[in-house]
């Protein structure tokens, strides 16, 4: 087997993954410089939404067709957690000290991990997910599971709906105006409150789509699974400059390929045997971001904080 | 027949310092008002309470008959009161046509937006020529015009001007000031803060001094403009 273009492809799918999640976190902050710490959890969460839609379905009903329903059960599900979260935990501290709604980010993520542990009916295992049957595709010399091909196709659909959004409706360019200049976008009246609402929403649709495409290619969700990729999500984020939604998703990918890259060949490296494999992946992941923060601290894409008079 | 703007025993306060302490002033239709004072002295505090950005400690404002209290800050332009804050605040990494499209953001009247859109263009031609920059890439001046456009979108009944030449070369606070006295000879209204003295009150109709939180002397712009005291604190004159 051709190993450059496996590697590479393993890391796009675990890139794309991450960078659907890490647009919540940009596009959050972005908005009211809120690290929502609790948005890996409004991705895991989305996983069981997804799920539950599933199971309701009857016997024998098609996996390609369900895939829409469980999308819109999973979108459901985070869209309404992300924001009642919104306006019961984050709004009341608006104009507090920042540490104040952070500090409420991380216990929001405590209560609903324990929330879906406790009261999802048997969660204290991971879920089965369903899987698409059929063996891997070849494309371009890489053997690409049909599950994974989720994401590789949602991803830039999202992306490219999202600039769309942005840039060519009156909403978006509210919310651009927003996230520059909150009181003047009030003056011209821009109901922000309403734009910071829909910021959650869109971030938490894109963290259940992620969820429906972690459960198709991991085969299970648990309650643990929002943790870990919503750090490394939220890694993606920083790299590709916080605030900035294509900064997101280029950091999703440059991670996810990095991981893959340093996972497939560290190893290889005369004298670096040791840190070969899989185990030593999240080392690479999280030392990139140290790296990226030394050298570049705004993020690949990000503009220097300064200009934000 | 009412004012249409009417101010009365308005105070404002941050925390427990009260930084306007109960003013009174009326804008007629029509007219240009101007509220001049030092740093400090509360103007900008006015505004921005008028706009509904801080909520005042009490007294009332009165908008085109409607009281303005109690209605949040995105609302109050739709009333027909717009605010060019002072700084400026344009968009800084938006285009110049999709600033001033946000200060048409609650209209509904595609045509009129356009129309309005070659207006400002036709007020600020330089505006015209950059629309497709990014408005952070002006000099203080043509920020300052396309604040003054941006404002105008709303088509307002009342426009309120904050420190509009502040920071500006001269020949470029030429231009402004001679922008709102077009505006003025269109029938704008305006309450204009300035602390350029001079000119304020060379086009305003009513004037008001402001000293920290009081208006302290009110008269027409002329009578202001020849008062003693305010020659002297004001216009440079010992």
């Amino acid at each position: 087997m051709n190993e450059l273009p496996q590697q590479l492809a393993n890391g796009l799918i675990l890139g794309a993954m991450y960078g659907l999640i890490a647009i919540g976190y940009t596009m959050v902050y972005g908005i009211v410089q809120l690290i929502n710490f609790a948005h890996g959890e409004i991705f895991m969460v989305g996983g069981f939404g997804a799920l539950t839609v599933y199971l309701w379905m009857p016997d024998g009903f098609a996996l390609g067709a369900a895939v829409p329903l469980m999308i819109l059960g999973g979108v459901i599900v985070s869209v309404a957690v992300a924001t009642a979260a919104e306006r019961f935990a984050y709004r009341p501290l608006r104009g507090a000290p920042r540490l104040a709604p952070l500090i409420t980010a991380i216990g929001l993520s405590i209560v609903l991990q324990q929330v879906v542990w406790m009261w999802y009916p048997d969660a204290k295992k991971d879920h089965p997910f369903p899987q698409f049957e059929g063996g891997p595709i070849d494309v371009f010399g890489a053997s690409i599971q049909r599950g994974d091909l989720f994401v590789l196709i949602a991803a830039p659909l999202c992306m490219f709906a999202l600039g769309l959004f942005v840039t060519k409706t009156r909403s978006g360019r509210g919310m651009q105006a927003t996230a520059q200049d909150p009181d003047t976008a009030k003056l011209m009246g821009i109901n922000t409150d309403r734009i910071i609402v829909m910021a959650f929403a869109i971030g938490a649709a894109f963290a259940a789509i992620a969820a429906v495409a972690y459960g198709l290619k991991n085969g299970q969700v648990g309650f643990r699974m929002g943790f870990l990729m919503g750090l490394k999500a939220f890694t993606a984020a920083v790299l590709g400059g916080i605030g900035n939604i294509y900064g997101a998703m280029l950091g999703g990918i440059v991670l996810g390929v990095a991981e893959s890259l340093a996972t497939g060949y560290i190893g290889d490296i005369p004298g670096m045997d040791l840190f070969g494999g899989g185990a030593w992946k999240d080392v690479w992941a999280f030392s990139l971001l140290i790296l990226v923060l030394l050298f570049r601290p705004q993020g690949l894409l990000g503009e220097r904080v300064a200009d934000r008079a | 027949m009412t004012a249409l703007l009417e101010v009365e025993d308005l105070r404002v306060a941050y925390g427990k310092i009260e930084a306007v302490k109960g003013i009174s002033f009326k804008v007629e239709a029509g007219e240009v008002v101007t509220l001049i004072g030092t740093n400090g002295a509360g103007k900008t505090t006015t505004l921005r309470t008028l706009s509904g950005l801080l909520q005042p400690l009490g007294g009332q404002i009165k908008f085109d008959g409607k009281s303005l209290r109690k209605i949040p800050a995105h609302k109050i332009v739709s009333l027909g009161l717009a605010h060019s804050p002072e700084g400026r605040h344009i968009f800084p990494r938006m285009t110049i046509e999709d600033n001033l499209r946000l200060g048409a953001y609650l209209r509904t009247d595609k045509e009129g937006i356009e129309k309005d859109i070659q207006r400002a263009y036709d007020l600020f031609p330089i505006l015209g020529e950059r629309r497709k920059q990014a408005a952070g890439t002006l000099s203080g001046g043509e920020q300052q015009m396309l604040a003054m456009g941006r404002a105008l979108m709303s088509q307002p009944k009342l426009l309120m001007l904050d420190e509009p030449s502040m920071g500006l070369s001269p020949i470029m606070m030429q231009k402004i000031m001679a922008t709102i006295q077009e505006l003025k000879a269109q029938g704008t209204t305006i309450l204009l803060i300035e602390q350029n003295a001079q000119a304020a009150l060379s086009l305003a109709d009513h004037g008001h001094v402001m000293e920290v939180g009081k208006i302290v002397l009110s008269g027409t712009g002329q009578d202001l403009l020849h008062d003693e005291s305010v020659r002297k604190a004001y216009l440079g004159e010992d």
